[in-house]
């Protein structure tokens, strides 16, 4: 088990609880008694850690290393999941994966960021960082739904879109506002869901739906705390106090109007009980697209660029 | 950016006269090639360095002045910014805002007129990079919103001139948003059949590239402007390598496939003029 630094009175309590049964084993003595009695102060603490977890401890958690992506979702979710490669002019990106996968008996298009859960797999995904290739292949899945009449599943969780030479050689920044400009317009349902961290364009190029959520310990924002300390701190040391300037949290982003609701995530969060996590996503990825399947390609599009058409917060200036 | 005079007189808007005039006899550094020149000089080489050419950095006012054939007229100018999340880093977002303000005698990153072009009817949003770096946030995106309503209801093609960081980070994922807000109303545009022209100008960067600045009908920029999307530091600091020379420059764009191509700015008028007598506006 991996333990984060505000997690440390449960890897005590964690500690405790496995030397207590290792006592018992060896000496053949009866201490069900004491591991009840721990097991239940480890979900106490648990609890009371989890309830106030500030904006911080929420970035730190959604990039729990133990934390699902977005193949494992898919894989628990599908019975048939089939993936599909490539954007066809360059290459298969490997930080954006999608294909074809039923949610019980709908049929769905799904995309989303994949990091990877091993160091090689890490550097194999490139950190969940895509290249430009990545947002014209999700860009080709979703033109695939739309001939085919599919709903649409994006799973976000990226810490941005790469900043290389070749990805700007390439048109990320192209790619990623043709994305916004095609998801728009799209003609079937879009239903996105953050699932871990929501870094800017990187996020945004496959985030614009009907239906956003958010995991209730993943983040959304225009960008991550770290850069954002380095740019207007000028310093990295400030990533804590940038998190909460930022307000990216799900609470947040729901108070704000920028998001349509959240996941819960099992106690602990969603690496504590993946399966479960899985469940809960599946569950709410079926209501939104049943929710959504009704309605005409015209009143989908109408309805969606309502949507984007009303956010922003302003003023308006006395006349002198 | 005080630095120049205006050239002509008789616009209608109210900015005229809040602009500070510059005496002639001021004199110009070259950022790149280091020359001095007059501040007349510089005026009449249409804000270039008259020496190396360079394309100095100029504001909204500055572009109406140069396209549009005399009169405009400024649209949805009383939008103004508002601290949603009450940001603080070293400053707070408020206190950023009214400094800017007094700064550059501006409301925000952005200017909307409708004007004509060689008498033809033209809507241009053109960005202010003196207002906190350009940096787009909630007005900057209502107002490319409500210009491109305009512009639907009147049957007006669109230019909007990018000049920016990206999205401005005191409005966090508000302002993250309207790259998704802008680029669904450019859709809508789109499908209405009118023309959207965009010019990049030095610098358009990070969210503004990524959205509306990259989705042009026909995409073009000013001579060796930096456009990208993420920062070259960035870039740099990532890779750990240096950045081949004329990384990201209009010309690397156009080379790239990216722009249609690279217009100097005295011959900027005419360019959108011709544009506007040889597309169809299909309405």
């Amino acid at each position: 088990m991996v333990f984060l630094d505000f997690e440390k009175p449960l890897e005590i309590l964690y500690e405790q609880l496995d030397k207590i049964k290792q006592v018992g084993e060896l000496g053949g003595i009866d201490v069900s008694d004491k591991i009840n009695e721990l097991e239940n102060k480890i979900k106490t603490t648990t609890k009371e850690i989890y309830d106030n977890l500030s904006g911080w401890q929420k970035v730190q958690l959604s990039r729990h290393p133990e934390r699902p992506y977005t193949l494992f979702y898919i894989n628990q979710m599908c019975k048939k999941f089939i993936e599909l490669h490539g954007d066809r002019y360059f290459a298969d990106d490997k930080a954006i994966v999608g294909g074809i996968g039923s949610l019980d008996n709908i049929n769905c298009v799904f995309i989303g960021h994949q990091k990877g859960e091993t160091t090689k797999m890490r550097a194999y995904r490139n950190f969940g960082m895509a290249n430009p290739e990545g947002y014209r292949k999700a860009l080709r899945f979703m033109k695939l739904a739309e001939k085919f009449k599919m709903p649409v599943v994006c799973l976000i969780d990226t810490p941005g879109a790469y900043p290389g030479i070749e990805a700007e050689e390439r048109g990320q920044a192209e790619a990623i506002a043709r994305n916004l400009f095609e998801m728009a317009k799209l003609d079937v349902p879009i239903v996105c869901v953050v699932i871990g961290e929501g870094a800017s364009g990187g996020a945004i190029g496959i985030g614009l739906g009907d239906s956003v959520y958010m995991m209730e310990n993943t983040w959304y924002s225009v960008i991550s705390p770290e850069s954002c300390s380095s740019i207007l701190w000028r310093s990295w040391d400030h990533k804590q106090k940038a998190a909460e300037a930022l307000k990216l949290t799900a609470d947040h982003m729901l108070d704000f109007g920028l998001i349509d609701g959240i996941l819960k995530e099992p106690l602990g969060g969603a690496h504590a009980a993946p399966e479960d996590m899985a469940k809960m996503l599946k569950k709410h990825l079926k209501k939104e697209i049943n929710a959504l399947l009704p309605l005409s390609a015209k009143e989908l599009k109408k309805n969606r660029i309502k949507k984007y058409e009303k956010i922003g917060k302003f003023s308006k200036k006395k006349k002198e | 950016m005080g630095w120049f005079k205006r050239i002509k007189e008789g616009i209608i808007t109210k900015t005229v006269d809040k602009k500070k005039d510059v005496p002639d006899n001021l004199w110009y550094q070259c950022q790149k090639c280091k020359n001095a020149s007059t501040q007349k000089e510089v005026t009449n080489h249409f804000y270039k360095c008259p020496k190396c050419n360079y394309h100095i950095r100029i504001g909204s006012d500055y572009y109406f002045d140069l396209i549009f054939d005399g009169k405009f007229t400024e649209l949805f100018d009383d939008i103004i910014a508002k601290d949603i999340l009450k940001f603080t880093d070293l400053k707070p977002y408020k206190e950023r805002l009214e400094k800017a303000k007094a700064k550059t005698d501006l409301d925000d990153a952005m200017k909307v007129a409708e004007g004509k072009v060689n008498r033809k009817p033209l809507v241009i949003a053109a960005m202010d990079f003196s207002f906190i770096g350009g940096s787009m946030g909630s007005v900057v995106g209502e107002k490319i919103s409500r210009a491109i309503d305009h512009c639907m209801d009147n049957k007006i093609p669109l230019l909007i001139i990018s000049k920016s960081g990206g999205a401005r980070m005191m409005e966090s994922a508000f302002s993250l948003m309207q790259m998704a807000k802008t680029s669904a109303k450019l859709s809508q545009l789109s499908d209405a059949g009118i023309p959207f022209f965009s010019l990049l100008t030095d610098p358009t960067t990070g969210g503004v590239t990524a959205s509306f600045a990259m989705l042009g009908d026909i995409n073009f920029a000013e001579p060796e402007a930096l456009i990208g999307f993420a920062g070259p530091r960035v870039i740099k600091e990532t890779i750990k390598r240096d950045l081949p020379e004329g990384f990201q420059t209009s010309e690397f764009l156009l080379n790239h496939g990216f722009l249609d191509f690279i217009v100097d700015r005295k011959d900027l008028k005419a360019r959108i003029g011709d544009l506007l007598s040889l597309v169809n506006v299909t309405v």
